[in-house]
């Protein structure tokens, strides 16, 4: 129960080492150990989403995930996303001007859902994306902000591949 | 003179901290020696204690305390949360101890209460618990629950009916008598959860230093937490400051006061330290308020012409096991049935059931969905029966604008007579017909069919009473920096309050939204407040924002007019800054704000009292009615039984409109709950009332690719109710969403004569009607 193991992760660039209880969950290393607090946790059983990260690039559930196994990875977080201290991602800037969020609280997830998907799908269909944020619940937008979010971005990004 | 921000689409202002990870929500408190909380709640949804051994919870490692009732202060051990919202149809008003040790009545009721280093520690120490339980019967459906013989929900009362009361006016009996047609149909309507993302969360801080314990809680309401911490634990008003921080989604559930919130301060304060509580999601399915059924057993008379002469029946609803917010949700539900038509006598009797599970309380829409389900499936039927089309037959009972205001003749919850203040009805239903392409309908089923494919069409109206009052109150204040303050009581759970009472200000001052910061929700901010719910904080806030304003700009313009020595009538407000109408003289608002915080030994000048400030509670004389017209169209897979929504249209009345995109956001959001009413959400018991669908593999939210975009028309009519004109947004996308969703359904399978009754519908139902033998 009270086993422990050291672990370095590294998040948004950062290595952080820590010991940890074996079966803490990723999440609550995330929230509670390195309070990065913009990684959200709706239902701890890999349903809503909302705590979905970057490992190594891939989307994974930090509620499903135990801290130990990230050890040597790397990590993103929403607060990871932005270009600089001042300005926004070019999805993070569509969700502000599509109304792609209320609350808040499930966002953390779809951005990097969809900064996933949108990096391997540079130019999905309205469909595709719907389909890409299926397992990301929302309780607050009915989902349209959100998508027409991710077709704006999208649009944004391969703007800025072209030029 | 800047853009004019009221009324304008622009972005949310509260949406970099939010895309940045930078919000806070309660759960991103850590504060230092801070303790975590898990409770022991009843498995079982009708049981009696016999005894409960804690020993075992407390040698666990890491436990500080564990609190059973009888650990609780005394005066505390048989406390029950208050009655929110007495009622005198209400015959057993029964309310929930803090703590539970003689019988538990429903499957989640708090029991013990274990506090540890970690959660994880409190929820090992927490399963140590024992209890000693003697499982009762449990009263499972509300229907049954009022037939002779049921178990009885609280094994001390003498049946299981919680409130009684008949609601109507003009003789509808003799309406009947001379109808050309009449229609009686049963429905049962189901309505889930309110199922924010962020479950409800609580953290209390007794600071010794300043004596003052300060709460954090996840709710739509703080100042009636507040008012109910004072009240129920006889503390000082001055001693208790109540937050609503960022809150991850409201939509009902957060708004009533729970016994967590009692609890985590009493623990708090009793230990010394700061203590935290973070609802899982199991037990966001058990123990946060919910709607659920209702059974409505109703009649429609109408004339030859489809005129409607009368509505009578009888409603059956489910209050679970405690009626913390009395009979809000059923009384609702029973003044919503008139809805938009001249309806010349209408009657229900309703009865409130106790049943073993947890209490139901308002949920997106508050008891509207199933009333508009009831009364739009009647209207079809009628147009069936006398071989009209449904849209028509609206159209003939739609209220006539030139009768606005209309006095319907039934009381609100209010208390205040219903009088619709204004609305175009006709055109709001014209305008969704329009846009959802009704006329050319048939051609498309025609086509459709012809490729063997099943379409529908369905439309339903309401009328919502929003703005409820009795206040909500805003204070402005200009800082010495020139920055514009705003704070109100309100919580904001998604709503984007910040931009929208930002835009109500900007335009009084000429500055631009980006100028003004709003702080809501927190009691230590302002001095009254109710909280945000009802769809009621843009008519009142919203209007307090607007006269506080007008206040605080003629007290710069008074002032400035000394220090510019120029006559008050000389003076504007442009870009933040008081002009000289005419030259180039000027003062900046900044030094208005600086020039009345005072110097010792001068006075004011202009004799004001001191700070660039104003408060106001504005107080609406009634709710203000906002409606709206939905028309879906839909597929439906006759093997699978799934059903694709093609195209949802509606048209929305809520008034002016502050910002069209925030609105749109409501709508389109509503909608989607209302998409999960009408053919997935379903909290499902078994006969003895214990939950089966408890986490959201069983329970289905809607998610992305089944949810629809919706085509939003605005009809704006504004409300003379207020100064803005303003009326609520919040619920209206919900409320006619299933009875228009189940009418299009049973449009696409009319071949085979499908006729429905009751929502959700789920696919398995509608094979079951499509091929009752399969």
């Amino acid at each position: 129960m009270s086993d422990r193991r050291k672990i370095t992760v590294t998040v948004n660039g950062k290595a952080y080492e820590r010991e940890v209880e074996t079966r803490l969950t990723l999440a609550d290393f995330i929230r509670h150990e390195i309070l990065l607090t913009g990684t959200h946790v709706g239902c701890e059983h890999g349903v809503c989403g909302a705590c979905t990260i970057l490992l190594d690039g891939k989307t994974a559930r930090s509620c499903l995930m135990l801290a130990v196994q990230a050890n040597g990875h790397e990590i993103t977080t929403i607060e990871g996303i932005a270009l600089n201290e001042t300005e926004l991602h070019p999805l993070q800037q569509a969700f502000q001007d599509n109304h792609g969020l209320q609350c808040g609280f499930c966002t953390p997830g779809m951005l990097t859902t969809l900064l996933e998907f949108l990096r391997d799908n540079p130019d999905p269909t309205e469909r595709e994306v719907r389909e890409a944020i299926s397992g990301n619940l929302c309780r607050c937008t009915g989902y349209q902000g959100i998508v027409n979010a991710a077709l704006d971005a999208a649009k944004r990004l391969q703007g800025q591949a072209g030029a | 003179m800047g853009a004019k921000m009221f009324g304008a689409r622009v972005p949310r202002l509260e949406d970099p901290r939010l895309l940045t990870g930078r919000g806070s929500y309660t759960d991103d408190f850590h504060l230092p020696g801070m303790l975590e909380a898990a409770f022991v709640r009843s498995p079982h949804s009708h049981a009696k204690i016999n005894g409960i051994d804690v020993s075992a919870a407390l040698k666990h490692p890491g436990v500080v305390a564990v609190y059973t009732a009888s650990d609780l202060p005394e005066y505390l051990r048989k406390q029950t949360v208050p009655f929110q919202v007495p009622n005198p149809a209400i015959t057993q008003p029964f309310q929930q101890r803090l703590l539970e040790d003689a019988e538990v009545c429903f499957a989640g009721e708090p029991i013990a209460l274990v506090v540890a280093d970690t959660r994880y520690n409190a929820e090992d120490a927490a399963t140590l618990v024992a209890v000693d339980f003697e499982v009762l019967p449990g009263a499972a459906d509300c229907k049954a629950a009022l037939a002779d013989g049921a178990p009885l929900a609280h094994a001390s009362s003498p049946d299981n009916v919680g409130a009684k009361y008949t609601v109507g006016y003009g003789d509808v009996d003799a309406a009947f008598e001379k109808a050309h047609l009449t229609h009686r149909e049963e429905y049962w309507v189901h309505r889930g959860g309110g199922f924010a993302i962020e479950n409800r969360a609580v953290v209390a801080d007794y600071d010794e230093l300043q004596d003052m314990m300060t709460i954090w809680s996840a709710t739509q309401s703080p100042f009636l937490v507040k008012q109910n911490v004072v009240d129920m634990l006889g503390w000082e008003s001055d001693r208790v400051r109540v937050i609503a921080p960022d809150v991850g989604g409201g939509f009902g559930p957060k708004t009533v006061y729970y016994v967590e919130e009692a609890l985590i301060p009493v623990i708090a304060n009793e230990l010394r330290r700061p203590v935290k509580w973070i609802e899982d999601r199991r037990e966001n399915f058990l123990a946060t308020n919910m709607e659920r059924d209702q059974y409505w057993d109703m009649e429609i008379a109408v004339d030859a012409e489809g005129k409607l002469l009368g509505v009578r029946g009888t409603m059956i609803h489910d209050t679970g096991a405690y009626m913390p917010w009395g009979i809000i949700s059923p009384y609702i539900s029973a003044t919503t049935v008139p809805g938009p038509y001249e309806l010349p006598a209408y009657k229900l009797e309703t009865r409130v059931a106790l049943t073993n599970k947890v209490a139901v309380t308002p949920v997106r829409g508050a008891g509207r969905p199933q009333a508009v389900f009831a009364m739009e499936r009647l209207m079809d039927r009628a147009a069936v029966k006398l071989g009209l089309d449904r849209a028509e037959i609206r159209r003939r009972n739609l209220i006539p604008t030139e009768k606005m205001p209309y006095p319907l003749g039934l009381i609100f919850r209010d208390g205040k007579p219903m009088t619709y203040d204004s609305g175009d009805y006709p055109k709001c239903q014209a305008e969704a017909l329009r846009i959802a392409d009704y006329d050319g309908f048939r051609a498309r089923q025609e086509k459709a069919r012809a490729e063997g494919r099943s379409i529908g069409i369905g439309v339903a109206n309401y009328v919502e009473g929003t703005g409820l009052g009795p206040f909500e109150g805003a204070t402005v204040r200009i800082q010495p920096s020139g920055r514009i303050c705003v704070y109100t009581g309100g919580g904001d759970s998604g709503q984007g309050h910040w931009t929208t009472l930002a835009q109500v200000c900007a335009d009084k001052f000429g500055v631009d939204i980006k100028d003004i910061d709003v702080q809501k929700g927190d009691t230590g901010k302002i001095a009254s407040g109710v909280g945000t719910f009802a769809s009621r904080i843009a008519v009142n806030a919203g209007s307090s924002v607007h006269l506080a304003s007008m206040q605080v700009r003629e007290k710069a313009i008074r002032v400035a007019a000394h220090m510019l020595e120029a006559a008050e009538e000389d003076l504007d407000i442009e870009n933040g800054r008081v002009v000289v109408k005419g030259t180039d003289q000027s003062v900046g608002l900044a030094q208005v704000a600086r020039a009345v915080q005072g110097m010792p030994g001068f006075s004011l000048p202009g004799g004001v009292e001191p700070g660039l400030e104003a408060t106001h509670y504005f107080s609406p004389s009634q709710s203000s009615y906002c409606n709206g017209t939905a028309v879906v169209e839909v597929e439906v897979d006759t093997e699978t039984g799934h059903v694709d929504i093609l195209k949802y249209s509606m048209a929305h009345d809520s008034g002016t409109l502050i910002n069209p995109f925030v609105v749109d956001g409501q709508v389109q959001g509503a909608v989607a709950h209302g998409v999960g009413n009408a053919l997935l959400e379903w909290m499902i018991y078994d006969d003895n009332a214990n939950p089966v669908s408890a986490n959201f593999a069983e329970y289905m939210l809607p998610s992305a690719p089944e949810t629809p975009n919706v085509a939003v028309v605005h009809v704006e009519s504004p409300t003379p109710i207020n100064p803005l004109g303003v009326k609520g947004a919040g619920e209206g996308g919900t409320i006619p969403a299933a009875a228009a969703i189940v009418a299009a359904i049973e449009d696409a399978l009319s071949p085979w004569k499908v006729s429905i009754s009751g929502a959700p519908v789920t696919p398995d139902m509608i094979v079951g009607k499509i091929r009752p033998s399969a």
